[in-house]
């Protein structure tokens, strides 16, 4: 399964080179052209010959939240910050990963004996936490894990369930497998799939390409927190797990184009591919950036349902996923002619 | 005439991201006046007026902050999220429309000692199950305050006055320009209230030497105004000099008092510790932009009825216009 594949590889926010090293090279077997720019933006292209076709721009961050060493300590341990939100109720005694040599490490805390009663009410946040890598003291840990080491939750993807996937990063690996999709399905003109780095930041990569690619439009693949578990209530469910591939109409960075959108939904709806509307607003993506660099660009963001997001074990169901690609395919197949209603 | 236009602007529908029936409403009303007319992606209405010498920027935006329809519970009332500015605390209880002309109200659950949020609103439109709801409003249809409006001896309270105030003015300006002496660019943008989008993408298209934002400003004078706000309403148009979003270029700011005294126009100054302006997004534009922002002071900004003096922006149009004609390097 190559979302195992890409899950498997790194790539925390700003250190995005093993990720990178393995979509450029899927994406080269797919016959996308690729280059890499000055923030490590990885840029596939693949041209289909018709020029009068308008350009389109696929993005999908290919980074990932995870950790970054700020310190080590005289016992040892290394402190940490979170790169990118991580809610810290989700790190206590999770192992991770550290750094390009996979140094496994642990996340500690006080064991439940030694707990006060405050101490169990309380959530640690992160400056209370550390990484314990069974070092000794200071100067072994310094060697193996200095300041500036990243690490990820060791975490490997499984299939679970009916049609059900768990790892950490599905957010936005999800988004990058079907890019590499589309690379396959092909497009009548000219298509751009970019694989931005540090959105998990602030959208930083993406706000960098918007202004020097030569693009018509932007389609944005993502995932979106559901929240389709427990007792919540429906409406405030965000979306579903099953439901389908989520056209959004807004959130926290942008609001789609309205003609963009409701093409998108025809599509979906005339292909019998499962789509749904986003319930919640929250959340924002390169969108926020791609649609409003340079002069404005149509821009819509289709998204893939995802449970627990930002966490270890972060659940998508294969059948949306499918659904995210394929609406992305029949969409390429129905933009040349679709182009003219979009602009109107 | 002034309050004609502001009139005409006050009732069509407009919130961020669904601007569709204003833009057409200024397009309708300012197409003699324009050598050329375009829309972009956004959606922003870019005017222009031809002239020989530098390119200047006016911009007032058309959105309007309202509601988004998220989903609806099985009772048929509808869940919504803001789209802009709301203050949960005071948006209850208040007639609401949609696009489509569907009109509704809006209500808020028992607080008790909850703290007001967004999420305690709701749209009754009428609707007893869920299905019933979302037909009559889908989920990502957005609505607003209905409109009502009060003319007050020389004030008039309407929703929206923030900023279809400013919208009139534009309007009237470029109806009072002659001849312009500098190439004149009129932006009525979108996505102003959810973080100045609209302008963002309009400043680099347009490339202007200059950009000056109208909008309204919160006004002080008013009991109990906390902190205290030095612009009044009634006392003339407003020279912006700072605010959370930007720090006017003072060749703008002091060109804009330079032509105000000129022209004998009273005009107060104003500091504003919070908020922004499209003039935010005009400024930091490709290689940096001059640029200000003039305010229409107005009181109770983002209700339901927020008021504004019509001689306020009859001298907010005669300085623009001044300082248009006579904008020196």
């Amino acid at each position: 399964m190559l979302l195992k594949e890409l899950t498997a590889c790194r790539g925390v926010s700003g250190s995005e080179g093993e990720i990178r090293a393995r979509l450029k090279a899927l994406a080269e077997e797919r016959g996308g052209v690729c280059t890499v720019d000055r923030m490590g933006n990885l840029i596939a292209r693949k041209d289909g010959g018709d020029a009068s076709a308008p350009h389109v721009l696929l993005a999908a961050h290919m980074d990932e939240v995870g950790l970054i060493v700020t310190g080590v300590r005289d016992d040892g341990l290394l402190r940490y910050k979170p790169v990118g939100g991580i809610d810290p109720r989700v790190m206590v005694s999770k192992p991770v990963l550290l750094g390009d040599g996979r140094v496994p490490g642990v996340i500690g805390a006080k064991a439940i004996h030694l707990q006060s009663e405050a101490d169990r009410d309380r959530v640690l946040d992160h400056d209370q936490l550390y990484i314990d890598i069974g070092a000794k003291a200071k100067a072994e840990a310094e060697k193996l894990c200095p300041p500036g080491t990243y690490a990820v939750f060791d975490s490997p993807p499984e299939s679970f369930g009916e049609g059900m996937v768990v790892s950490r990063a599905l957010d936005d690996r999800i988004g990058c497998l079907t890019l590499l999709s589309a690379l396959s399905h092909g497009y009548r003109g000219h298509m751009i799939c970019a694989f931005t780095v540090q959105e998990e930041v602030g959208l930083r990569g993406a706000k960098v390409l918007g202004h020097y690619l030569e693009h018509d439009l932007v389609i944005v693949l993502e995932t979106t927190a559901a929240n389709d578990v427990g007792d919540v209530p429906f409406e405030k469910q965000v979306c579903g797990v099953k439901k389908g591939v989520v056209i959004s109409h807004m959130d926290a960075t942008s609001i789609a184009h309205p003609r963009l959108r409701s093409v998108m939904e025809s599509i979906a709806a005339s292909a019998g591919i499962p789509h749904q509307p986003k319930r919640y607003l929250s959340g924002g993506n390169d969108a926020g950036a791609l649609q409003r660099a340079g002069e404005a660009k149509p821009a819509v963001v289709l998204s893939v349902p995802c449970r627990y997001i930002h966490s270890p074990a972060s659940v998508a169901a294969e059948m949306d996923i499918q659904a995210q690609a394929d609406l992305t395919n029949a969409f390429l197949d129905a933009l040349p002619t679709a182009w003219a209603e979009i602009c109107k | 005439m002034m309050k004609d236009t502001l009139f005409s602007l006050l009732t069509p529908f407009g919130p961020s991201g669904q601007e569709g029936p204003i833009a057409a409403a200024i397009a309708e009303m300012i197409r003699p006046h324009a050598d050329e007319l375009r829309t972009d992606a956004m959606g922003n209405l870019i005017a222009v007026r031809h002239g020989p010498g530098k390119r200047i920027m006016f911009c007032a935006h058309m959105d309007q902050i309202g509601y988004i329809v998220l989903d609806a519970d099985k009772e048929g009332f509808l869940r919504v999220s803001n789209v802009g500015g709301v203050n949960p605390a005071s948006a209850g209880f208040r007639h609401v429309v949609f696009q489509n002309g569907v009109t509704g109200v809006i209500a808020c659950e028992p607080l008790a000692d909850d703290k007001p949020g967004i999420e305690k609103l709701y749209i009754d439109v009428g609707a007893d199950s869920r299905e019933k709801a979302l037909e009559i409003a889908p989920i990502g249809t957005m609505a607003v305050i209905a409109h009502q409006a009060s003319q007050m001896g020389d004030h008039v309270a309407a929703p929206y006055m923030d900023d279809r105030a400013a919208c009139a003015v534009l309007v009237e300006l470029l109806k009072a320009l002659g001849k312009p002496k500098h190439e004149i660019i009129a932006v009525f943008t979108v996505q102003e209230e959810v973080g100045v989008r609209g302008a963002t993408t309009a400043a680099y298209s347009v490339q202007p030497d200059f950009g000056l934002a109208i909008d309204v400003t919160p006004a002080g004078g008013v009991p109990k105004c906390d902190p205290p706000l030095p612009a009044k309403v009634g006392k003339g148009p407003a020279v912006k000099v700072k605010d959370s979003g930007s720090i006017s270029t003072p060749v703008v700011r002091d060109g804009l008092v330079a032509a105000a005294k000129r022209a004998g126009i009273a005009f107060q100054y104003e500091v504003l510790p919070y908020g922004g302006t499209d003039a935010r997004a005009i400024m930091v534009s490709r290689g940096g932009v001059p640029s200000g922002t003039l305010s229409i002071p107005c009181r109770y900004v983002h209700s339901p009825v927020e008021t504004v003096s019509v001689r306020d922006m009859e001298e907010c149009v005669r300085l623009l216009k001044v300082w248009a004609e006579e904008i020196v390097e």
